[in-house]
């Protein structure tokens, strides 16, 4: 231990931490009522309970509140204990917290009361678009400033992949968002309008779109599955070498992959060919990760059979190859020409989402939740096993209905009589796609449930913890 | 017609898409031929026991990788991709649409060219006709009109009472599919809410609704003829299929039929321009479906009224 009695920045790591969880649920539950309504539309009971309103608050609640604290959490906790330093500044760390915390009850008044720019997973209107650039470049600024005074030479990995997701979210969030607010609706009411138009304004937002999902929710995540599987497995990262080609590789090809989104629009046959190559080729450099974190493993297999915290990195991997497995098959155009605006482009984003996204995240907070609280473990190890057992149920109900829903739906579109007229009518596929769509909702509540149990066992932790900051290591190579 | 403004950003998307592909793999290709040391460290350390083994690439993972790559090269020799070079194969997705639309109406033309030369009451009672004519009805036609074309009520008109906004001769069926119409029915606010009244209780009259005030009727009767009312419902109140005024005698109703809804129609009229309904518009079918389907589907219509 480290003569030095300065200790890392823990507090804020803390309340991110504890935030991701109260989001998560938050936003699960918001996802459980809209699928409720699918099955139920008698529950569009007021226009800010409607489903058009209700959907963008789950993916902004999902992906940003509950994704978002929990890269804040642990790329704070990471980039400290890697750097072995305390975090640039506090103060400006907790305005991150505040701020973000600001953003995110913004959007949950904004998009039921219908604010909207329309622009899926930026639907958020100006003034917050703001908030969201201040907020983002202090991030910036604390992470980077941190590694900046490091006292280690080298860098470590997983913050080549927080740095990353860094900058390319600040870059996708200003192109994507610049906008012309119509200042007479006022602040309070805002509205604003693209400055792009037509087909460039739909490329943009899926330049954007997709690479939310490569930087935000991939890249990040792995630099979160870089430090947690390692230091729960208790083994060192299988491959450098692999870790530097599959992030180099992943970073630049997953920035042309967007057009994948517009196969068969007004988008030029060149730009959709390159966005289908390039995410074919994105199929190795993701599965890079996944092959570094999974054969991390090897030789420490043993300790899956008892620890629940693993089995969740684990399925988390397993889930995001098999992922990242499908979305390059989606992106081949004849393909996507059966799966496009079907439930399997559904279920294949809720396997990356729920599989990966949130099984990394659960995963790391187990991890993270009894050091930042001063306990050995978590309250109760049995709830961690129940929690992976009823969300791994509920992911493969809902990732397997999705999956026979969507391509029925795609058959069932393209089929046609011996007269070419269409075999179905779309309220014939509706008909058909409920019961999946019963199943779906069983498999988010169960998901749900899971993130509920975690709450409990999280509260009870930190009950019988106390809030604790542990000191600064100086490097191994200090000592040698 | 070129994508691009200027042939600079032609050559510029040509020449980042191959040095961006091509460098995959000459990366790729340069990491994979650094030294390893198989089951050691790289000698650093984070974090009292982060380290990272000098493991070489796997081989399998390299050759996916490699193979994406040679995948890809040949699929932008064939296919579009790089700028304006249309790719040996010259396809295009407006030229695959068009093939398949080729191929359609050869697969499908001698079915539609038996009806040609019959008449509209005869194709009703062709059993083959009626079937196809029910599908493309079930496809582009019951979102408002309902699967059994009985409409529904809110301007959706019912197509199986014999009961004809615009006529039910099989032309003016014909004329209806193919062109459209705008059933607007025009706001009378400025009559002042009393005649607005009285005039509601006239037409409600005519098909003998319950809680009619005879008065009121009667100067509503008077109103009726001193406004412009009978330019497209008729002196008569028995419609008028050239202007698609509907009928108001006979209890048929695309709107409710109560006193205050009544009311509501005369005073804010029906499917105006930005208004907040825009039901009652049929849309123009001739472009989309052409002519033999427009023509079959007129004799389903016909024999749904025409049994």
């Amino acid at each position: 231990m480290s003569e030095t009695q300065t200790t890392y920045n823990y507090k804020v790591v803390r309340q991110f931490a504890v935030m991701t969880v109260i989001w998560a649920i938050v936003g699960m539950l918001v996802g459980v009522v809209i699928a409720a309504q699918l099955v139920w539309p008698e529950l569009n009971l007021a226009p800010w309970l409607s489903y058009g309103r209700l959907r963008p608050l789950h993916t902004n609640a999902v992906i940003f509140a509950f994704g978002g604290c929990a890269l804040f959490a642990t790329s704070y906790y990471c980039v400290q204990r890697t750097s072995h330093t305390r975090i640039l500044s506090d103060g400006l760390a907790a305005f991150t917290f505040w701020g973000w915390q600001l953003v995110i009850l913004l959007a949950a008044l904004s998009l039921p009361l219908g604010i909207t720019t329309g622009k899926e997973y930026a639907e958020l209107e100006w003034p917050i678009d703001i908030l969201i650039t201040l907020v983002w470049v202090v991030y910036a600024v604390v992470f980077f400033g941190t590694i900046a005074k490091r006292t280690v030479k080298h860098i470590y990995v997983a913050n080549w992949f927080f740095g990353a997701m860094i900058i390319a979210v600040a870059l996708l969030h200003l192109g994507n968002s610049a906008e012309i607010p119509v200042i007479a609706e006022g602040f309070l009411t805002p509205r604003s309008y693209s400055v792009y138009a037509g087909v460039q304004d739909a490329m943009v937002q899926w330049w954007y779109g997709h690479n939310a999902v490569g930087f935000f929710l991939t890249a990040g995540f792995l630099g979160m599955m870089y430090y947690f599987v390692p230091k729960q497995a208790g083994r060192p990262v299988y491959s450098y070498r692999l870790s530097v080609v599959h992030f180099w590789a992943l970073i630049f090809t997953y920035m042309w992959a967007g057009p994948h989104h517009l196969h068969y629009t007004a988008l030029p046959d060149w730009a959709q060919s390159l966005g289908m190559l390039f995410s074919l080729i994105l199929l190795a450099p993701s599965w890079g990760g996944m092959i570094n974190g999974i054969m991390t493993l090897s030789g420490a297999w043993h300790k899956l059979r008892d620890d629940p915290v693993l089995k969740f990195l684990v399925t988390s991997l397993s889930f995001y190859g098999m992922s990242t497995f499908e979305g390059p098959m989606m992106s081949v155009k004849s393909v996507n020409a059966l799966s496009h605006y079907t439930d399997w482009t559904v279920g294949h984003v809720h396997s990356g989402a729920l599989g990966w996204v949130a099984m990394v995240s659960v995963g790391s907070l187990y991890y993270l939740l009894p050091r930042l609280f001063g306990r050995q473990q978590m309250y109760s190890v049995k709830l961690i096993t129940v929690h992976f057992w009823v969300s791994t149920i509920g992911i493969v109900l809902y990732v397997a209905s999705m999956w026979i829903a969507g391509v029925v739906q795609g058959l069932m579109w393209r089929s046609l009589n011996a007269d070419g007229t269409l075999q179905y009518s779309f309220a014939e596929a509706v008909k058909f796609s409920y019961p999946f769509w019963s199943v779906r909702l069983l498999g988010g509540t169960l998901f749900l449930v899971g993130m509920i149990i975690m709450a409990y066992n999280m509260f009870r932790t930190i009950a019988a913890g106390t809030a604790e900051d542990a000191p600064v290591l100086a490097p191994v190579a200090q000592h040698a | 017609m070129s994508d691009f403004t200027h042939d600079f950003w032609n050559f510029y998307i040509a020449g980042v898409a191959l040095v961006g592909i091509i460098g995959c793999a000459l990366f790729l290709w340069s990491q994979g031929s650094a030294s390893y040391t198989i089951g050691k460290t790289t000698g650093h350390s984070w974090d009292e026991d982060l380290e990272e083994f000098n493991n070489p690439l796997p081989k399998w993972w390299s050759w996916m990788f490699y193979i994406t790559v040679v995948f890809s090269l040949g699929y932008l020799v064939y296919y579009p991709g790089l700028g304006s070079f249309p790719g040996l194969g010259k396809w295009t997705s407006v030229g695959q649409y068009d093939a398949e639309e080729k191929a359609a109406a050869a697969d499908y033309a001698p079915l539609y060219d038996r009806f040609k030369g019959m008449a509209i009451p005869a194709i009703a009672k062709d059993a083959k006709a009626m079937e196809m004519g029910q599908r493309l009805f079930r496809t582009y036609c019951i979102q408002c009109h309902g699967i059994d074309g009985g409409g529904k009520d809110g301007g959706f008109p019912n197509l199986t009472d014999n009961d004809w906004l615009h006529g039910g001769t099989p032309e003016r069926i014909v004329e209806t599919i193919g062109n459209g119409w705008q059933g607007v029915m025009t706001p009378h606010d400025y009559l002042g809410a009393d005649t607005v009244r009285n005039l509601a209780h006239y037409v409600r009259s005519l098909s003998n609704q319950p809680g009619v005030d005879a008065a009121r009727a009667n100067l509503g009767r008077t109103a009726w003829m001193n406004s412009d009312c009978f330019t497209c419902h008729g002196t008569d109140a028995k419609g008028n299929p050239d202007m698609g005024g509907p009928n108001l005698t006979d209890n048929i109703w695309l709107y409710k039929s109560d006193e205050a809804t009544v009311i509501d129609t005369i005073t804010n009229g029906r499917n105006l321009e930005g208004g907040t309904t825009t039901n009652n518009r049929m849309p123009a079918w001739k472009s989309f479906l052409g002519e033999d389907k427009v023509k079959l589907l007129a004799a389903y219509v016909y024999g749904l009224s025409n049994k």
